[in-house]
């Protein structure tokens, strides 16, 4: 099957680069499929698991927080502020993070900021945590 | 002339300074590489994000977004980058007297301005003039990492979204090579001249340019300010690198002088003893 380069980068350095057959990865306006040949495409992301296949049973998972898609007809590369592969997160750390996150929204009721960063905080956490398969 | 003990100790203590000193200049050589190589991690996430950006914003007429347009300025930002500690040459002088001359021209009063100060350095700086520090940040690692600035980032430039200034500059030092390092004063929003070297590809918008620059053009900024700290940060290094290593040359010249001195004295104290004994035998005949 036809592959495409896939390209991971954040502000910390490139975390991912291989050849893939087909990117899952979720859009603010829903999930997207992209296999190699796709029109040029923007699509902001949500805070979300990347699925990269790469033949048969073989595929990576990316948890990314947010970012942005950029497709080209032979190239995607996927640009995010925080990006870990599956198998590079700390979990101890999702989980912690996950807790107080948890806490923060129990807590009185906060200002709007806090409380909207405390549910960033939250899905990311979760986010890593399901990507681990541990959600 | 000093006694040759005096002369001994100092050049015991200068000896122990230059030992420091030395040591210091190594540490911040191992730092300094880190840092050019975390600035060079960061090129092809900044290049990618800047030919999308440029991709949309130039591409697509007609868009209108607040970070694109500029207002009637009433109050200015100023992001300053400094270090968190000294002995490290000019290098925060520099910054610092540049962001000074420049509020002192531009403004005339406490409230045209606003600084958030990146480094301890900076921030005692501007509080102790009492000028308005509106955000700070000490202590963040010589290896930043994104997530390290991430809430000032993002703090200021939604501190430009909600109008609290509308203009917003940043100074840093540009790390040119281990020797020459630059301030450099960037105007950081509105974005004004986002260009690109490379061939504008035109993309379809999922679901269009005008949302995708809701989440772009914050992302942009904050990489911005983030580049600036690495490039900052590489640039403490050197500095501190070549202050140091001034200082153990300097040190160096000061033993030898020193030493010169010393076996001076020494010299017209045996010759003085030799004069006593002579005149003293003489004096027996």
């Amino acid at each position: 099957m036809k592959t495409m380069k896939v390209s991971v980068v954040t502000p910390d350095g490139s975390v991912y680069e291989s050849d893939v057959e087909m990117v899952i990865a979720k859009a603010q306006s829903g999930e997207l499929g992209i296999l190699p040949g796709h029109i040029a495409m923007v699509a902001p992301l949500q805070i979300s698991a990347v699925r990269l296949k790469k033949g048969g049973k073989d595929e990576d998972l990316i948890a990314v927080s947010g970012g942005l898609l950029e497709v080209r007809p032979e190239q995607v590369t996927i640009l995010a502020q925080a990006a870990e592969l599956s198998t590079e997160i700390d979990i101890d750390r999702a989980i912690r993070a996950k807790e107080r996150a948890e806490q923060r929204l129990h807590a009185q009721r906060q200002d709007e900021v806090d409380f909207r960063r405390a549910e960033m905080a939250l899905q990311r956490a979760i986010n890593r945590l399901s990507v681990t398969g541990r959600g | 002339m000093a006694s040759l003990r005096d002369i001994k100790s100092k050049i015991t203590s200068t000896k122990k300074t230059s030992q420091i000193t030395k040591a210091m200049e190594m540490v911040s050589a191992a730092k300094w590489n880190r840092g050019v190589m975390n600035a060079k991690a960061f090129v092809p996430y900044m290049e990618k994000i800047q030919e999308v950006t440029a991709a949309i914003a130039m591409g697509s007429k007609g868009i209108a977004h607040p970070m694109l347009q500029s207002r009637q300025v009433k109050k200015t930002g100023y992001l300053v980058i400094t270090s968190d500690r000294g002995l490290a040459g000019a290098y925060n002088s520099n910054v610092l007297r540049r962001v000074f001359q420049t509020i002192q021209e531009r403004h005339k009063s406490n409230d045209e301005f606003a600084i958030i100060a990146i480094g301890r350095v900076g921030r005692d700086f501007f509080s102790k003039r009492g000028m308005n520090v509106v955000q700070e940040i000490i202590g963040v690692s010589d290896q930043p990492s994104f997530n390290d600035i991430k809430e000032i980032a993002s703090n200021t430039v939604g501190m430009f979204a909600d109008g609290t200034f509308d203009e917003l500059y940043m100074y840093y030092t540009h790390y040119s090579s281990a020797i020459t390092q630059d301030v450099t004063e960037k105007k950081l929003l509105p974005f004004s001249d986002i260009s690109t070297t490379k061939k504008l590809t035109s993309y379809e918008f999922e679901p269009s340019a005008e949302e995708i620059l809701e989440v772009l053009l914050p992302q942009y900024a904050e990489s911005l300010i983030y580049g600036a700290l690495l490039d900052s940060k590489a640039s403490e290094h050197a500095a501190r690198m070549t202050a140091m290593k001034n200082a153990t040359d300097n040190a160096k010249e000061l033993i030898n002088s020193y030493s010169l001195i010393y076996n001076r004295a020494r010299q017209a104290a045996i010759t003085q003893e030799i004069t006593e004994i002579v005149g003293g035998a003489a004096a027996l005949e």
